[in-house]
């Protein structure tokens, strides 16, 4: 079996946003890129499987539609694990664009299993993992919090709203991967790095596809009036406050 | 050209979030001078129905197919995509929750729409079609353009309101096509936790952070939140740690929420945390440290102590009920 786990190259969660050229380009200057949060969790789950060895999975591998710049986040993803890396050389447009690449990829090199997370951190589309199921006529399993295979048959909690349900599916799927999954994201080991530098990075030009939608402007939040402080002594202000002039209560 | 509302049901019934839609599409609708529907899929009883022409739906196409009680992100993205061709209609409207997260992509792929995840306003213009959105987990904004004759949105919650908007009821069936390949997926079972309100759902979220110092001292939290109805949630290191489950964890990398009321306990205030809840309506922070970056963005702030603070203003609150 092999597993394709789609990265997105997204700046550090911890990053303070701020946006150039007419608030038109997001401001890379300082910005730490690393691998989306959930595909990092979703890259952990494909190598535990691979790794417990009763599952069969001959390969996992990762897929980026990025520019140039996205290579240190994929060479990091093999460093962790994944034994081949794939960059479709591409400014991602939208969801769509970067779905249909993949897609496209898909057809020639065929996997049983697309992994991707539930959100990318930047644009927060929750898209691509959707789409490319769509792309691929196959089952599409989202918000999937464990992903168990054991004699080919696989077994996927999803969390829904107040609980979870227990699916069982064939393969090919795609699992849009939500926190849960794994216990933690796995850190480079040094042996991990140097192994990396081995591991094939291919890059391959992108195939002529059309976007369906663009960004046009950036805008940053106003920020927000001063916070009022009530003395804990008198926490009744603070409802009387809640229920007059916030109305929330 | 009409606008296609998805409302989606919980075990026959609809939400709050619902009506906003409904709100929003009508609103929509309106701007371009069209009709607004609303397609239900699923057993949904016509009373239940029927409350949706309070908020402007011009016809209702219920779908009452019981094998389609179950959500199925590509059954359901198959149904709309007939509904929406067999109307002509040009825009479809979702609610951003899980439903709505799951079906859009695939429908944007069926229909060749371009999807703008999120949205926040109505239209900035309508052509070129320009609208608002969240991104970086509202540390920002973006205005997307959809280049597409056919265009779908999700909604973000609490973004625009329920409004009333009373038409006449409109009520049609629709039987849609579909081959058995596609229930391919076994559903063998499903689980409930016992978190009595759902924290996507929820008016008022009471969150708490490491400043509650250890696990064990969650009760003032979990009885703050029950005099108020509320739901409970936590921060990453919270959750990270096992103090609480990763359901409950608000904030960049966990669920984002926009309630009415968000109260922040012993939580610092990292710029992760804020930008899953800075679209609450009122931000209330209580924290020992006077200095703690989470009174910068909080509406109001108590200085103290959780330990006493919290039970000491559950007695205010169940006192005034």
């Amino acid at each position: 079996m092999k597993i394709l786990v789609c990265i997105s190259n997204v700046p550090d969660t911890t990053t303070k946003v701020k946006f150039t050229d007419n608030n038109k380009q997001v401001d890379d200057a300082g910005v730490q890129w690393i691998i989306n949060p959930w595909d990092e969790l979703a890259l952990t789950r494909a190598i535990e499987l691979k790794e417990d060895g009763n599952n069969s999975i001959d390969e996992v591998c990762v897929i980026n539609v990025g520019l140039s710049k996205c290579d240190a986040t994929l060479r990091k993803a093999l460093a962790i694990g994944a034994d081949k890396a794939i960059r479709i050389d591409a400014d991602p447009i939208d969801a769509y664009y970067v779905a249909a690449q993949i897609a496209d990829y898909l057809k020639n090199n065929p996997f049983d299993i697309v992994l991707s997370g539930i959100e990318s951190s930047d644009y927060n589309g929750s898209s691509v993992g959707g789409m490319l199921s769509e792309f691929m006529d196959c089952p599409a399993i989202s918000s999937m919090t464990k992903l168990e295979i054991e004699n080919g048959n696989v077994t996927i909690h999803r969390a829904i709203p107040g609980g979870k349900q227990i699916l069982e599916l064939t393969t090919p799927f795609v699992g849009i991967v939500q926190k849960g999954i794994t216990n933690e994201p796995r850190i480079p080991a040094m042996r991990g790095i140097m192994m990396a530098r081995k591991k094939p990075l291919e890059v391959l030009s992108a195939v002529e596809m059309e976007s369906l939608s663009h960004i046009v402007e950036f805008e940053l939040p106003v920020a927000k009036a001063s916070c009022k402080m009530i003395d804990a002594e008198h926490l009744e202000e603070l409802v009387n406050l809640l229920k007059s002039e916030a109305k929330v209560l | 050209m009409s606008v296609i509302a998805f409302a989606k049901n919980w075990e026959g019934k609809f939400k709050k979030s619902t009506y906003e839609l409904v709100s929003y599409a009508k609103e929509l609708a309106f701007r371009l001078n069209t009709q607004t529907l609303v397609l239900s899929i699923g057993e949904v009883e016509e009373s239940e129905l029927e409350k949706l022409v309070q908020y402007g739906a011009d016809k209702i196409i219920s779908v009452d197919d019981s094998r389609l009680n179950i959500l199925s992100s590509r059954i359901y993205a198959e149904v709309i995509s007939q509904v929406v061709n067999k109307e002509d209609a040009s825009y479809v409207i979702l609610s951003d929750n899980n439903s709505g997260k799951a079906i859009s992509p695939r429908l944007s792929v069926k229909l060749k729409a371009g999807l703008a995840a999120g949205v926040l306003d109505v239209p900035k213009s309508l052509d070129p079609f320009v609208i608002k959105k969240q991104v970086f987990t509202g540390k920002a904004f973006a205005y997307v353009q959809i280049d597409s004759e056919k265009k779908i949105l999700t909604l973000s919650k609490n973004s625009f309101g329920i409004v009333e908007n009373p038409t006449s009821l409109n009520l049609v069936k629709f039987t849609p096509e579909l081959s058995d390949d596609l229930f391919k997926i076994k559903v063998k079972s499903v689980e409930s936790s016992d978190n009595k309100i759902i924290l996507a759902d929820a008016d008022i979220v009471v969150s708490a952070g490491r400043g509650m110092k250890s696990a064990d001292n969650w009760q003032p939290v979990e009885d703050l939140a029950s005099v108020m109805g509320a739901a409970t949630a936590c921060s990453r290191p919270v959750s990270d740690d096992g103090w609480r489950g990763h359901e409950e964890h608000v904030g960049q990398t966990g669920k984002v929420i926009a309630p009415n009321l968000y109260f922040a306990i012993g939580i610092s205030g990292a710029i992760q945390h804020v930008a899953g809840v800075s679209r609450s309506k009122c931000i209330v922070a209580i924290n020992t440290d006077p200095e703690a970056p989470i009174f910068s963005v909080a509406d109001y702030g108590v200085v103290g102590d959780a330990m006493i603070v919290l039970p000491e203003l559950t007695e205010i609150i169940r006192n005034g009920e």
